[in-house]
């Protein structure tokens, strides 16, 4: 039962994918890329992975498809169609992108079953991060926190400073200015009102 | 009652794909807003019971985090829809 749900994800999954390059209409294309990161974040739960798939929901689900939805306040919302499209696909790319699809598949074959513990990837160093030896080093009882936190340590701690720079510089950003000239009135909000140039800046 | 869990999850599955066909068909800017949401909505029940299912019961505090971000989304789209701006 768990398979048959992992399969059903996963075809949910691609009819999003090819909803999104078949629609013209781009607002309803960007509210679908949003569904398909809640697809792919549920796909990641259904394989334990929870860090993976928090990741996914917050920047794909949450901050694209808002950053989507900004970048077409300043675009419409229809992709023009050219007439070269109408006529059908472009038989050399097409025939290429399913040659290297055909053959990423074929690759597939070779890949150990899906959590296979004498997968090659399992017997180099993450032995030796789950045994008590690496216990008793870092005192971290998740192996997780342990390579993230001791092993990776550098690794971890300029991640953190380039985040906290970039947080620092948004703040530095958008932040309000302080003038006169700011009361605008409410009203001038209207549907469908073009962004005040100079304004939408501040 | 694992198999309670499981057959709710292919329930959501099945709804899931209307929800799906809703918001690529849906003629009104509504009908998708309604569509995107609901399949949130539908995800915040999945991770919960996917947590049930898999034996592992702390996914609820994930399921609570999805519901966040739905809300987020939905908010901003919305603000979009009605003021064509989101700097307010």
């Amino acid at each position: 039962m768990s398979q048959l749900i992992v399969y059903g994800l996963l075809l949910l999954c691609l009819l999003t994918a090819v909803a999104i390059v078949r629609l013209r209409n781009l607002f309803a294309a960007v509210i679908l890329m949003g569904i398909y990161s809640l697809v792919m974040a549920m796909i990641w739960t259904a394989m334990q992975a929870l860090d993976v798939a928090f990741t996914e929901a917050a920047v794909g689900a949450g901050i694209s498809t808002i950053l989507m939805i900004g970048a077409l306040v300043h675009t419409g919302s229809k992709e023009k169609v050219r007439e070269k499209e109408r006529r059908g696909p472009h038989w050399p790319s097409f025939i290429t992108v399913v040659l290297t699809g055909a053959l990423l598949i074929y690759g597939t074959f070779d890949m150990p079953a899906l959590g296979d513990p004498n997968a090659r990837v399992h017997q180099g160093v993450a032995a030796y991060y789950k045994s008590q030896e690496s216990q008793h080093r870092t005192h971290a009882p998740n192996t997780v926190t342990a390579v993230l936190a001791s092993y990776r340590g550098f690794d971890t701690m300029f991640e953190t400073a380039v985040i906290f720079v970039a947080g620092a510089g948004m703040i530095l950003l958008l932040r309000r200015e302080e003038t006169d000239d700011d009361e605008t009135p409410d009203d001038e909000a209207l549907a469908g009102a073009p962004p005040v140039e100079g304004e939408a800046a501040a | 009652m694992i198999h309670v869990y499981g057959a709710a999850l292919l329930a959501l599955l099945v709804s899931m794909f209307l929800f799906l066909g809703r918001a690529a068909l849906g003629p009104t800017v509504y009908d998708r807003l309604l569509a995107t949401n609901a399949f949130g909505t539908k995800t915040v029940i999945f991770v919960a019971l996917l947590g049930f299912f898999a034996g592992r019961p702390e996914f609820l505090d994930m399921a609570l985090v999805y519901a966040l971000i739905n809300f987020v989304t939905t908010v901003a789209v919305l603000k979009l829809v009605q003021e064509a701006r989101l700097d307010r």
